[in-house]
């Protein structure tokens, strides 16, 4: 139990001295995972739209293989970009394996099924005709489906949430496509992995305690904005 | 629904190419990080110098002493920038738990501009890498691996780089009774009469060769994920690592083979004692080999050059020799640059 | 179809052959059906008739299998044109359906989507949210209104896009009763003084008797009937219409004396005793359910005292409905009665026989033309 309570100090001691490689490493976690969330949004919740409202052939393919999306494991995701991403990929002219870029189409492709899924079951819950009452009320296809998603925003912040929730935890692609490059792909997960593995138990619950802050702070803070319009 | 589908898949279309945007602008941004200034480029003329003396072909390379070049140890950055900044290279988990990498590849970036995304798997691995072409230089610990790689023709120039050895350890009780047996047949004999707990990587790396190699001396099969494989002799270190199986035999009380940096390195956190050490047969040799870039035209030629010749550098080969010494009262790696392979384990 | 239109004002709205499949199932068969400008036209049917259905599909929420609607002379086929010509509709549904937003926003939400001038998207809107009473709703997240204002706002909503065409699927149900009738009396006002075409799906017989020009009864989801109220409820055409309307007594008359709020009405020869305020030379419409009235033979005269009407005339048509029989009885002008099997048995009537039909002055409900 001491190791954790070290662990814990050393968090905060990390924190305050604002030790420059944590900094670095916790900055590269936001910015990739973010980075992966909000294009997994701009994809997800178009297509996820599109499913919950669009009638066309092949509709349910798509939705089972969303949902199965939506449980792909990070790994496996991981080596399927590093089939395309390595030297001798088809992608592999853009030298992209082990960068951040990798990270980022990976955490990329784990967390838009989770958007578009949840898009798709928000926009399913809605009264099927409010859709005809906003569509009588003379707004072109796009406002419908604007005004669709704004009534189903608090279903889909919880989309937002899953989706970050899964790509700052998510380690094995991370590692597998980013490899915890030190200074160069080290997010906070790999870094707690290889601490871990060195025996650097404090510093790794350190690092753990730092990025559950994270995601508590990003996770509140998409829920302030979630709840707003409730307490009234 | 036509009207709905169109600007979505619109939407959809501007999102991908958004993704394709973002990821490469982070792929490049890792890249811009190495250094640009100027002076002399001496990594560039250590290239031409040693690309004419390495006259020996494969499968085994010795270049002769002669062959070394002078260059400052003090680092100075490269006139240019390389035209491909990044090196992938494949290396084996031993050079990164013993610390040893983090200390080289900075000194690299910072003298040549290139940008090293280091991947440290198994040898195994790190050989299948190369094969598949998606590495550029290798640094491994598996001579018949890398040896069959060699004759496959996907390597050039391979370069003994350094070595050290291979220890026996176990727990202080010591089952199966094995501290101080000099031969290492003779001790994995014991283990195997005792029943005693063996831990193995069981992931074709340099380490789990040398472990098979052992086991076949001594008249016992095992195979990788073999269903016939004794009870006792375990496989837990596939994708881990050196490091992590070290921890598991510790915490199991069972015998494990380990080269000796990565034990030195982190004995603190390591509940085992050396059982058996210093046999001929347990030495760990590392050699660098670069992709062969005729099979490979993708692969980063002037790169993985570039790094091989900065392993084999007398400036490096020096910190290869003191790596350690401050730290942990001894050395962990010995520098071979020069010799032949059957000279070592004369020390 | 309506032979009292002329032909020289076209329709608001007109429907051919249209065919709606719902999951493969043909659930809507319109072989013609016309909206005159200006009236009030309500469908009635039974539940599963289709008359949502056939709502939706001419207010061009619902895509038909085949057939067109053509709308003042645009038909509705050609896919551009549908948002330009559903902005000239507005559709009211049984549930408010307001988005979770302001009351405000909810109200300026398709006159925004016209890109009408912000001036008149403010003015518009306080005009009808004041015409609805609900002006100081304004700026109430929609959600914490209660059901009768919720209703007034999507009132306001549909009247703010100012359509030429509004359609309303069964606007006052599932409203309370008291709240419901402050409602249906400023609709009506609305409806009368704007004088919209209006479309308008009920199931309740004197929603549709207050405020339809023309009533069609849809059965399965084709239009077995259609007229004035008074045609559809007092003449149905076949068993199954009868059923469903529960054929009323709908009169028209003038009131030709008052007194003390007991009110003489001529209708056609015959002088109705009820109960009203209007003085005489009012026009009024009457309705008097066909259960109020009650059938004796002349004999029995002197039993009826509490009842105030009573007329004689001779049984000219019935239709046996399960336990009960509708009778018309004719008195000069047709009187709708249902009498239960077991009286008609009892006093053994049939076509043709001399009845005498009472109802109380109270049994009258009576609107103001």
């Amino acid at each position: 139990m001491g190791i954790i309570v070290d662990g814990i100090k050393q968090a905060f001691l990390l924190l305050i001295h604002g030790d420059k490689q944590m900094l670095q490493i916790a900055w590269l976690s936001l910015v990739v995972s973010g980075t992966a969330t909000i294009l997994s949004l701009l994809i997800g919740i178009p297509l996820g739209s599109i499913l919950g409202l669009a009638k066309f052939p092949g509709r349910r393919v798509v939705v089972s293989l969303v949902n199965t999306g939506m449980g792909a494991p990070p790994v496996v995701v991981g080596l399927i970009v590093s089939i395309f991403l390595w030297r001798q990929g088809l992608l592999g002219f853009l030298h992209l394996m082990y960068s951040p870029g990798a990270m980022i189409i990976a955490q990329f492709i784990i967390a838009f099924p989770i958007v578009a899924g949840f898009t798709l079951a928000a926009m399913q819950q809605l009264d099927p005709k409010l859709r005809l009452q906003i569509t009588a009320l003379g707004v072109s296809k796009i406002q419908l489906v604007w005004q669709l998603l704004l009534e189903a925003r608090l279903p889909l912040m919880a989309a937002v949430m899953a989706g970050f929730g899964a790509v700052i935890s998510e380690v094995g692609a991370s590692m597998m496509v980013g490899a915890n490059i030190t200074g160069q792909t080290r997010v906070m997960t790999t870094a707690i992995v290889g601490e871990n593995s060195k025996g650097n138990f404090a510093l790794a619950i350190a690092l753990s305690v730092i990025l559950m802050a994270i995601v508590y702070l990003v996770t509140l803070l998409l829920t302030m904005i979630q709840q707003r319009n409730k307490v009234r | 629904m036509k009207k709905l589908i169109t600007p979505m898949l619109k939407m959809l279309f501007i999102t991908a190419v958004l993704l394709g945007l973002v990821s490469s602008l982070f792929g490049c941004s890792s890249t811009t990080t190495a250094t640009t200034t100027t002076t002399t480029n001496t990594a560039t003329q250590v290239t031409t110098t040693l690309k004419t003396t390495s006259t020996t072909t494969m499968p085994v390379s010795t270049t002769t002493s002669s062959a070394v070049v002078t260059t400052s140890t003090t680092i100075t950055p490269p006139l240019v920038k390389p035209a491909n900044p990044e090196i992938i290279l494949s290396s084996t988990t031993s050079t990164r738990d013993s610390g040893l990498m983090d200390v080289l590849i900075p000194i690299f970036q910072a003298k040549t501009g290139y940008v090293v995304k280091p991947v440290y798997v198994g040898s195994g691995a790190a050989i299948a890498l190369g094969q598949a072409g998606n590495a550029d230089v290798m640094l491994v610990h598996s001579p018949a691996a890398e040896v069959t790689f060699m004759q496959g023709g996907y390597g050039i120039y391979r370069r003994l780089v350094m070595h050290n050895d291979f220890i026996i350890m176990g727990p202080p009780t010591d089952p199966a009774g094995i501290k101080g047996t000099a031969n290492p047949v003779d001790a994995l004999k014991k283990i195997a009469a005792s029943g005693a707990k063996f831990y193995s990587r069981g992931d074709n790396s340099g380490t789990d060769a040398m472990d098979k190699s052992l086991f076949a001396k001594a008249g016992i099969t095992v195979k990788d994920g073999a269903s016939t494989n004794p009870s006792w002799y375990i496989e837990g270190g596939a994708g881990t690592g050196m490091l992590d199986l070290l921890r598991v035999a510790s915490e199991k009380g069972g015998y494990i083979l380990t080269d000796r940096s990565t034990y030195v390195a982190n004995q603190k956190v390591l509940t085992l004692d050396i059982m058996v050490q210093g046999d001929p047969s347990l030495l760990n040799v590392y050699h660098v080999i670069q992709v062969n870039p005729a099979v490979f035209p993708k692969v980063n030629a002037a790169g993985a050059q570039a790094f091989s010749d900065f392993m084999i550098d007398p400036a490096t080969q020096k910190i290869i020799a003191q790596y350690g010494i401050a730290q942990y009262g001894q050395e962990l790696f010995f520098p071979d640059f020069g010799k032949s392979e059957s000279q070592l384990g004369s020390q | 179809m309506n032979p009292m239109q002329t032909k020289a004002v076209p329709p608001a709205l007109e429907a051919n052959n249209l065919a709606v499949k719902l999951g493969g199932k043909q659930v809507l068969n319109i072989a013609e059906l016309q909206v005159n400008k200006n009236e009030v036209l309500v469908i009635i049917g039974p539940n599963g008739s289709g008359k949502t259905t056939l709502l939706l599909s001419l207010a061009l929420l619902i895509k038909p299998a085949s057939g067109t609607i053509t709308y003042q002379g645009y038909a509705s086929s050609k896919n551009t044109a549908t948002l330009e010509l559903r902005r000239k509709l507005a559709v009211v549904f049984q549930e408010p359906l307001l988005l979770n937003t302001t009351v405000w926003n909810n109200i300026t939400l398709g006159l925004r989507a016209r890109k009408l001038p912000v001036e008149e998207i403010k003015a518009r809107t306080e005009k009808w949210l004041a015409r609805f009473g609900i002006a100081d709703l304004a700026q109430r997240q929609a959600k914490t209104l209660s059901g009768g204002e919720a209703k007034r706002v999507s009132l306001a909503r549909a009247f703010a896009l100012q359509p030429d065409v509004l359609f309303l699927d069964e606007p006052f149900n599932g409203v309370d009763s008291p709240t419901r009738q402050a409602l249906m009396e400023d609709f009506g006002s609305v409806l009368r003084e704007t004088n919209v075409t209006t479309v308008m799906v009920t199931h309740d017989r004197s929603e549709a008797l207050m405020m339809a020009h023309r009533v069609i009864v849809l059965i399965n989801g084709s239009i077995r009937q259609m007229g004035t109220p008074p045609q559809v409820f007092s003449n149905p055409v076949d068993e199954e219409v009868a059923n469903f309307v529960e054929a009323g007594n709908i009169m028209h008359g003038v009131v030709s004396s008052q007194s003390e709020g007991q009110a003489l009405v001529d209708v056609g020869g015959l002088r109705l005793d009820v109960v009203s305020n209007l003085s005489a030379g009012a026009k009024v419409t009457m309705f008097l359910h066909d259960d109020d009235i009650t059938i004796s033979l002349p004999a029995a005269q002197t039993q009826l005292s509490s009842a105030r009407n009573h007329y004689t005339g001779k049984i000219s048509k019935i239709f046996p409905t399960g336990s009960q029989i509708r009778v018309t009885v004719d008195c000069g002008i047709p009187m709708v009665a249902l009498i239960t099997k077991r009286s008609w048995e009892e006093l053994s009537l049939k076509i043709g026989d001399t009845v005498i039909v009472s109802f109380k002055a109270s049994s009258i409900h009576l609107i103001p033309k």
